[in-house]
């Protein structure tokens, strides 16, 4: 686990307001930085955020002369992820309810994996109707507020996979060559693990 | 004078007492999750005191594991399942 630092930044994050609220202001890079992340973490979870209408069709053809039962298997099976993801990010986001198990862990995912996905795309898309894309105010209830903590958590755990951030992680991000693409990525995360950090302590 | 011999029984109390149901919610430490955060979740999900919840976070943080639920099958992946929409790396144990 880790600790936000305290910044002295100019930047406020999230306070609480009257009636159990919260509320940030964010400017335009911000709410963008924000919007691509979460968007980027539904997409990697399951459908597009942004993609409601999307058209059904597109998938393989109906069962036609093959064997019923066969597409039915196929179908179910389809349907039935028994083993964790490749991608170590959606690995870390669905991960294994045993350990050493994988008949268990299998068994978990396949009748929890699609409502654990469905809730992080939910989260992800409560994010994106809730920030203005040019940014400005954002005032949450309570209960979004902790739909947005859930979210900025899991943009926050898919960071991390990616960027290899271990808790010596602040370290390391010192050492790091200001060419690096990565740097301008650990700067995000930063930011993040302070806006997430306020969120948290509005809500308490 | 003399001391009688302390003959100390060992109150039979005084062992732990065995659950009927020793499955237990394991949460693991992670180099991302907050500790604001974790404390948060375990106080939302658990409905435990900030000082129970905070110290639970810290058993997680500093010892890389706590158990924090026990009770059924059922209820321990309940709990899991609850732990993972938060983003916590949560794992059901049976606790031999």
């Amino acid at each position: 686990m880790t600790a936000a630092e305290e910044t002295g930044d100019v930047v406020q994050g999230f306070r609480r307001v009257r009636r159990g609220g919260v509320t940030a202001r964010f400017d335009h890079t911000q709410a963008g930085i924000i919007r691509a992340l979460v968007s980027q973490v539904a997409e990697l979870v399951g459908e597009p955020a942004e993609a409601p209408g999307a058209p059904q069709g597109g998938g393989p053809g109906p069962a036609g002369p093959g064997n019923p039962l066969a597409d039915l298997a196929d179908l179910l099976d389809s349907r039935a992820p028994a083993g964790p993801p490749e991608d170590p990010a959606l690995a870390r986001l669905l991960p294994d309810a045993y350990r050493g198990d994988t008949e268990a862990a299998g068994e978990f995912r396949r009748f929890t994996e699609q409502d654990l996905r469905s809730g992080k795309v939910a989260a992800a898309q409560t994010v994106l109707a809730t920030l203005p894309e040019d940014g400005g105010k954002v005032s949450l209830s309570a209960e979004d507020g902790q739909v947005w903590l859930r979210a900025l958590n899991d943009v926050r755990l898919t960071l991390g996979v990616r960027l290899s951030i271990t808790e010596d992680f602040a370290e390391r991000a010192v050492d790091l060559d200001p060419a690096d693409p990565r740097s301008a990525y650990l700067a995000i995360y930063d930011w993040l693990t302070f806006l997430q950090e306020t969120l948290v302590r509005a809500l308490c | 004078m003399s001391v009688a011999p302390a003959e100390v029984e060992r109150p039979e109390a005084a062992q732990e007492a065995v659950p009927d149901t020793p499955w237990v919610t394991i949460v693991w430490n992670d180099p991302v999750n907050l500790m604001s955060y974790v404390t948060y979740v375990f106080q939302q999900v658990f409905g435990y005191s900030r000082r129970k919840a905070e110290k639970l976070m810290l058993d997680v943080h500093h010892k890389g594991r706590a158990v924090v639920s026990s009770g059924t099958r059922e209820s321990m992946e309940r709990d899991v399942a609850v732990l993972h929409g938060y983003g916590l790396w949560a794992t059901v144990s049976h606790d031999k």
